[in-house]
């Protein structure tokens, strides 16, 4: 395996990143440290993510790799190679047939089942970093659980905007007792957390941080009662496959203006396209 | 409730004793009140007498609880029970101002930005009065003190000093308390306005008021006093 | 502790190194009572509100407090969650610089309605917008700022209004107890007028309990039932305000009293 142990890390880290996890998974929603390694790959181009897939792999899994949906774009084809090379493991882009699937920014749509583990990666884990920006003080609202501030956010774009305008990234509470970041995920994306039947890890490489929603877990996207959470889409269908009820990608074709959507998820908009050749 | 039969006795005073002790002054103590016993009773109208310094003032402050006596006692007839002012808390001392004992000085103390008319609607809302009543009755006593409406919604601030006095025994008497202490309420009044004061202790007393008081005036003083309490001036202790 | 009292403080020392901030202090409040601790720099006033308020933890001594249904808590041996909780809704805390408390930005709006959807999250109920844009305004008028200015940016404020909507931002979730500490300090005299008049009549019409530090004994005279005079980290004297401020018995308090300048 040209020298490297098997999935890149030895087993030493992974056995510390595999205690960070379980605690993490014992307390829904809430960042735990975790002694983050030096990665074949810069900060920001998901090393965290890796780094939590390293450590749940096993020779028989099947690994996906996306990257905003899809399985083809550079850093997600690098990171399934990657994979490929140093754990020998069965790669796929079918989202049915994977057992654990790493994800930078989107939630696949094909609904996940039991059994299966997504991987996110994180580039700020910290969901009222922007709000707040001392860390000590962000830290002891967690331990309190005094969230009043991510409230007055939603109320301050209500106030300006009529809505809340956070399209990515929207904030939720875990088991009704921590606020979490969910990534760059759009909002449509939230809803997919909810009581979700799989399990859920986010690898933060670059801040070393590490959480978890477990499967069945509660995860309720912040709002008002009389302004509630909506997940919002383009009122579009997919330009490839029909598909009216998927997250959509704006490409834009020409420079007179042209353009058209076509499903984020490549694997669900070809899964689509090939069922309909079927019939 | 006006506390009484008429004659009851509202207030009594027992071996009052006051000094001072100046102590940016090396500590000079001076005595200036010693053994003052007296009796007020509901209906009655006494005034203090003795010469300019004897300590007049400073009895009247001290029944009000405003000059703390050294000794003795200063019984006050409030909600049917006895209270000691010389030696009750704070907190009793202000419920018996609020509901029990008025006061009536030559001084108003100016609170910044409240209109004269809420100032004395004020008196009279402590005292249980709703609000717009109290209002009225308010500019009613304001007008009869001769401080016309364009002023009511002003605060006295920049009244002359005439005016402002008037607006505080306007205060002072809109609160109808049993028990009404007068400090030269008359003081630089003149003879209407005057008048007018001496109709509304006289109007008080009808209802049952027990007031005391220092008038200079010697006029005024026989129109509403019923006995005299004379004050005699202390040795100086050594 | 005392039947009746709402807030009460026994023993109170503390010292910084060798310096005595607090020298065996006592003190009790009644409900909707407001009492002035008057002092000149490095009395321990300021010590002893913090100390008060939990902010500060004493060398030795105590503070008691009264929770709505009756309970009595040591201040300083409450857990963290639970004194911050009190912080947030039943105390307020009203500091000389209104910057410090508010979030500059925030609409104003925001600011105020900020413990209300602290409570919402806190007590996992429903956040309802429409509500507390409603206590907001209701608010904003309660101290005097023009509501249609719900939408602004504190930075947008004069130091006046900022105080002002500091005070609005405390009393939305109807504290029964406040601590101010030299509230009016540096605000121009007619400025200070209107907010001394504005304090005085929120916390009569709303019956809340006041421990105010300050070092200008007229604002004592005008907000305090009752005052606390110190001098090197001990009472000197107490009693009803204008009783000390016109009869003052202490050779210190005769001082402080007459220091000040008559206008």
């Amino acid at each position: 395996m040209n020298g490297y142990n098997f999935a890149y890390l030895d087993e030493q880290t992974k056995r510390m990143v595999r205690r960070a996890l379980l605690k993490a998974v014992a307390i829904p929603g809430h960042q735990v440290p975790f002694g983050g390694r030096e990665m074949p790959l810069p900060y920001g181009w998901g090393t965290g993510g890796i780094q939590v897939t390293a450590s749940i792999l096993g020779s028989g899994d099947v690994l996906k790799v996306i990257d905003q949906g899809a399985d083809d774009t550079t850093n997600a084809v690098s990171i399934r190679r990657f994979f490929a090379r140093t754990a020998g493991v069965a790669t796929t882009t079918r989202t049915e047939e994977a057992s654990v699937i790493q994800t930078r920014h989107r939630i696949p749509e094909t609904k996940l089942r039991e059994g299966q583990i997504i991987v996110y990666q994180v580039p700020l884990p910290e969901p009222l970093s922007r709000l707040e920006p001392s860390r000590a003080e962000a830290r002891e609202m967690h331990a309190l659980g005094d969230y009043g501030l991510m409230h007055v956010k939603l109320y301050e774009d209500i106030s300006r905007l009529g809505q809340v305008s956070i399209s990515f990234d929207y904030p939720v509470m875990v088991n009704g007792r921590y606020l979490m970041s969910p990534t760059p995920i759009p909002a449509f994306d939230n809803p997919k957390l909810d009581r979700s039947p799989a399990l859920h890890l986010f690898g933060a490489g670059r801040e070393k941080r590490i959480y978890a929603v477990p499967p069945y877990t509660e995860v309720r996207s912040l709002d008002f009662e009389d302004h509630p959470f909506r997940a919002t889409r383009a009122r579009h269908e997919c330009a490839l496959c029909g598909a009216r009820t998927s997250y959509l990608d704006e490409i834009v074709t020409d420079d007179r203006g042209g353009r058209m959507f076509v499903c984020s998820d490549t694997d669900y908009c070809a899964g689509r396209r090939e069922r309909e050749a079927a019939e | 409730m006006r506390g009484a039969a008429s004659g009851e006795v509202m207030l009594a005073v027992r071996g009052l004793g006051k000094s001072f002790t100046l102590h940016l002054q090396g500590g000079l103590r001076i005595p200036v009140l010693a053994g003052v016993g007296l009796e007020l009773r509901a209906g009655e109208c006494v005034m203090l007498a003795g010469p300019s310094g004897v300590g007049k003032s400073t009895l009247v402050r001290s029944l009000y609880g405003n000059y703390r006596a050294e000794e003795g006692e200063i019984l006050v007839r409030h909600d049917g029970a006895w209270v000691d002012l010389a030696s009750a808390d704070p907190r009793t001392v202000l419920d018996v101002r609020r509901r029990t004992l008025g006061y009536v000085s030559q001084f108003l103390r100016v609170v910044p930005r409240v209109p004269t008319l809420e100032i004395v609607a004020e008196a009279l809302a402590l005292r249980g009065t709703a609000a717009e009543e109290a209002r009225e009755r308010a500019r009613a006593l304001l007008l009869r003190l001769n401080i016309p409406a364009r002023l009511h919604l002003l605060p006295p601030a920049t009244f002359s000093g005439g005016e402002r006095q008037r607006v505080n025994l306007a205060r002072g008497f809109a609160g109808d308390h049993p028990i009404l202490l007068l400090d030269e309420p008359t003081a630089s009044l003149d003879a209407e306005n005057c008048a007018v004061v001496i109709d509304l202790v006289r109007e008080a007393k009808a209802r049952g008021a027990a007031i005391l008081g220092i008038i200079h005036d010697e006029d005024a003083r026989a129109a509403i006093a019923d006995r005299l309490f004379p004050l005699t001036p202390l040795q100086d202790a050594a | 502790m005392t039947p009746g009292t709402l807030l009460s403080a026994r023993g109170l020392s503390l010292s910084f190194g060798s310096i005595p901030a607090l020298d065996g202090v006592d003190l009790d409040l009644w409900p909707g009572e407001a009492l002035a601790i008057v002092g000149e720099s490095g009395s321990g006033k300021t010590t002893l509100l913090n100390t008060l308020f939990g902010a500060q933890r004493p060398d030795a001594g105590i503070v008691r407090y009264r929770d709505p249904a009756g309970h009595v808590h040591d201040v300083h041996a409450m857990k963290r969650p639970m004194l911050r909780a009190l912080h947030r809704s039943d105390w307020g805390f009203i500091y000389q610089e209104p910057r410090q408390a508010l979030r500059m930005p925030v609409s104003a709006g925001g600011n105020v309605g900020e413990r209300l959807m602290a409570q919402g999250t806190a007590s996992a109920g429903a956040l309802h917008y429409g509500r507390i844009r409603a206590a907001a305004i209701e608010w904003l008028r309660e101290v005097e700022i023009d509501p249609a200015r719900i939408d602004d940016l504190p930075r947008t404020f004069s130091g006046g209004m900022l105080q002002r909507l500091q005070i609005a931002r405390t009393l939305v979730t109807h504290p029964r107890l406040v601590f101010m500490d030299e509230p009016t300090g540096g605000l121009d005299v007619s400025v200070q007028a209107r907010l001394l008049d504005l304090i005085r009549t929120l916390i009569a019409r709303f019956a809340i309990a006041v421990v105010l530090v300050t070092h200008d004994v007229a604002v004592a005279r005008l907000l305090a039932d009752r005052i606390l005079v110190m001098q090197a980290g001990r009472v000197v004297e107490t009693g009803l305000t204008d009783q000390v401020l016109d009869d003052p018995h202490e050779p210190y308090t005769q001082l402080l009293v007459s220091s000040v300048l008559q206008a």
